[in-house]
């Protein structure tokens, strides 16, 4: 057995195997330290790089079929339906059987697009998602990147998918693509600020940047309830504005199917439609991640004070749980805005960014400000 | 078609043209919108109609008056039974029957019934209009019980061809009032469901107040009727200024509103959907005994001569106008469309707002494609 073997080469270093789940830098550093001392250092570095590579791959493919299924399991439990319940066991791989036709069908060339920009679209809406995946913290240790300014990396990569829908809407040669796109470039690049204005509130308060201090600095409370009101505010404009961000209902304006067809990727067929659509649900995964994060302790357990027991039997449970958990409670709650609430119009969107969400995320920022500077938060 | 758009594209005004339809979500059929856009803002719009016309008016010359029921039914689907009723009210006026109550009183509940069911579909596919798609499937799966009902009774469930000259079809199912009953003690229970996904939610009515506004003036001047004219304040219910089968002998509201806005276009239906529930409240028990059709002759021959019959179908007035020179088919006959009349407002509401509030006013106007273009 492998896994046996990887076990036993861990416990050789730290003690029992287990103890990973607890904290992964354990078996990353055994395996460093193994190719370490099998080949020379440029080829420890080309190693480990495919190999994070390939994980990552393996795991946007799995979030991304596996939260489609959530969704479509989602809006049929609102809907009074039962959802995919035919192929495989709850219809769990009803999503891979979609993606393999997908996988299948013609990739429809489109008269005078800009073929160039056409192709090169959805990748560059995909590559921006891995950038952004690489750098959240899953667990203790499991990191791929992690560095001084790191939320705000994430920020910086996260606005650049914008790029991608404006290419994909001005290319295609479609007026309902275009509209999409222009739709989508105005809101994007509008709630951009209240996303970045929000999480520099949790900045504030932590006063680092760096995801992995963040984490640790909630060691003794999530910044939630640390941060009195502001964190709380701050917290709802992040799920507001992320969810405008990441173009899903009720603020979809850019692929709005009851007016624009499908907006921005109406002309896409194949795979190249699966990409987008997979990025879609992959952005959700990437905020709700910095949700989960920044708010919400990323991977630490839910402690209360100095109630000992009740903080072992939380310690217990494994990070990368804690992690997955609260993130699929921030998705649950975005899917749930997308299957209740119809969809905003555009002017009503800017409304809500400019007149509403921005002023009062400037004076929240003022007054955590304040808060840190007297020193009342807990 | 396409060169003409390309005509209107180059035209020095270098407005935006966007082809909306006839394949597309919003229009619920063939619908083709050629509208023009500066920025997103509608500037003008020209509904192109056509797209499944099937010339009803001129197959009616060459076939009988009960073959002409069957084709009713095709024009406004959801509307079935009234269209049928209308046909079979003319023959009977022509003719001089009298019918019996029972057969005034089925008429009555299966076109309240065929109301309440259109007037669903309208909620819920104006819900998915406004991208709420849940309300979708709340409106279909209560819709789908009235069609079982339809089933069960007429053997159809959409097209349901239930009426003919001087009566129904078959008489109601034994179940048909116990099923009725219990219809309507379910669905008093899911309206309040209705308000609170849709009529009470502060973004359905941001979308909806203000938007399209139909003045009463306007609403007379276009010819407007049905539940649109009435958020109007235009009342022209035909149930109450022309009572015809047993609507003389309910109490009903007639729902009037006076913002004439898409919003109140939306609630006139709502508050529709509870008269009818009273309608058929009223009648459902009291359904007298006698035959459920008059005989008639074989043949059914109209006297030279010509006639007009209107009755209030879901989306307004139906009026149906028929020569006859005597023969067992008609000379000419002329079905006024609600929808062909309400269409014509379109482009006077939707200028000057954006694409979304464009879909948001057809769809609170109802339209039913085949019915336009008959």
């Amino acid at each position: 057995m492998r896994f046996d073997f990887i076990a036993s080469y861990v416990s050789a270093f730290t003690g029992p195997w287990w103890k990973i789940f607890y904290d992964f830098s354990i078996l990353t550093g055994a395996v460093d330290e193994w190719l370490k001392g099998s080949v020379s250092p440029f080829w420890t570095t080309v190693i480990e790089m495919v190999v994070v590579g390939v994980v990552f791959l393996l795991f946007y493919a799995v979030v991304g079929l596996f939260l489609v299924y959530a969704e479509r399991k989602v809006c049929a439990f609102i809907q009074n339906r039962l959802g995919p319940n035919r192929i495989g066991p709850f219809g769990i791989f009803q999503t891979i059987a979609d993606l393999v036709k997908l996988l299948f069908k013609e990739i429809i060339p489109i008269k005078n697009a800009d073929s160039l920009l056409f192709n090169i679209a959805p990748y560059i809406v995909i590559i921006v998602n891995f950038m952004a995946l690489a750098a959240i913290p899953y667990a203790k240790g499991l990191h791929a990147i992690d560095f001084n300014i790191g939320i705000f990396y994430i920020l910086a990569v996260s606005s650049m998918s914008v790029v991608g829908v404006l290419l994909a809407g001005w290319s295609s040669n479609s007026k309902y693509s275009l509209i999409g796109a222009m739709r989508s470039g105005a809101q994007i690049v509008s709630y951009e600020l209240s996303i970045g204005l929000a999480l520099i509130t949790i900045v504030i308060l932590s006063g680092t940047m760096q995801l992995s201090e963040i984490v640790e600095a909630q060691r003794t409370g999530w910044f939630i309830f640390k941060g009195h009101i502001p964190a709380v505010i701050a917290f709802v404009i992040y799920v507001i504005s992320s969810t405008a961000e990441i173009n899903r209902g009720p603020f979809d304006m850019a692929e709005a199917e009851s007016e624009l067809t499908a907006g921005y990727h109406t002309e896409y067929s194949g795979i190249k439609f699966a990409f987008f659509y997979l990025a879609e649900y992959i952005n959700m995964f990437i905020v709700a991640s910095i949700a989960a994060t920044m708010f919400l302790g990323g991977w630490m357990p839910f402690h209360i004070g100095n109630l000992e027991g009740f903080n072992m039997v939380m310690d217990f449970i494994p990070p990368f749980i804690w992690y997955i958990g609260k993130t699929f409670v921030i998705i649950w709650i975005i899917m749930l805005f997308k299957w209740t609430f119809p969809r905003l119009r555009i002017d009503q969107l800017l409304t809500l960014e400019w007149k509403y969400l921005l002023p009062i995320n400037l004076v929240n920022v003022l007054i955590m400000a304040f808060l840190v500077l007297k020193g009342w938060h807990f | 078609m396409e060169e003409k758009v390309e005509i209107i594209a180059t035209d020095e005004k270098q407005e935006f043209i966007i082809n909306m339809g006839p394949q597309h979500p919003s229009t619920h059929g063939v619908l083709r919108l050629v509208v023009s856009l500066q920025g997103e803002m509608v500037k003008s719009l020209q509904p192109h109609i056509g797209y499944i016309h099937r010339g009803i008016e001129k197959m009616c010359e060459s076939i009988t008056y009960p073959q002409i029921i069957h084709l009713t039914d095709r024009m406004d689907y959801l509307s079935a039974h009234q269209n049928n009723e209308a046909v079979c009210l003319l023959v009977e006026k022509a003719l001089e029957v009298d019918i019996s109550d029972r057969i005034k009183y089925i008429r009555t509940i299966m076109s309240e019934l065929s109301r309440l069911q259109s007037h669903q579909l309208f909620w819920a596919t104006f819900g998915m209009d406004l991208g709420g798609q849940t309300c979708y499937f709340y409106g279909l799966r209560d819709r789908e019980m009235i069609l079982d009902i339809f089933e069960e009774t007429t053997g159809g469930r959409m097209l349901v061809s239930y009426n003919c000259p001087g009566g129904v079809m078959y008489d109601l199912h034994p179940d048909f009032q116990k099923k009725v009953k219990d219809y309507i003690k379910y669905f008093r229970k899911k309206l309040p469901e209705y308000d609170a996904i849709l009529t009470g939610n502060v973004i359905f009515r941001e979308r909806t107040t203000g938007i399209g506004t139909l003045s009463l003036q306007d609403a007379i001047s276009f010819g407007i009727t049905g539940p649109s004219a009435r958020a109007s304040g235009l009342s022209c219910d035909i149930r109450k200024h022309e009572p015809y089968s047993a609507y003389d002998r309910v109490k009903f509201n007639e729902v009037l509103f006076t913002e004439g806005d898409t919003c109140a276009r939306y609630l006139a239906r709502v508050e529709e959907m509870r008269e009818s529930l009273n309608i058929i409240e009223q009648l459902i028990d009291n359904i007298p005994e006698g035959p459920y059709a008059v005989k008639m002759k074989p043949v059914i021959k109209l006297p030279e001569g010509d006639y007009f019959q209107r009755v209030e179908t879901a989306r307004g007035e139906l009026g149906v106008y028929v020569i006859s020179d005597g023969n067992k088919n008609p000379f000419r006959m002329k079905f006024r469309s609600p929808n062909f009349v309400n269409l014509g407002v379109l482009n006077h509401l939707a200028k000057g707002f954006k694409i979304a509030d464009l879909i948001a006013i057809s769809g609170s106007l109802d339209l039913i494609i085949p019915d336009i273009d008959r």
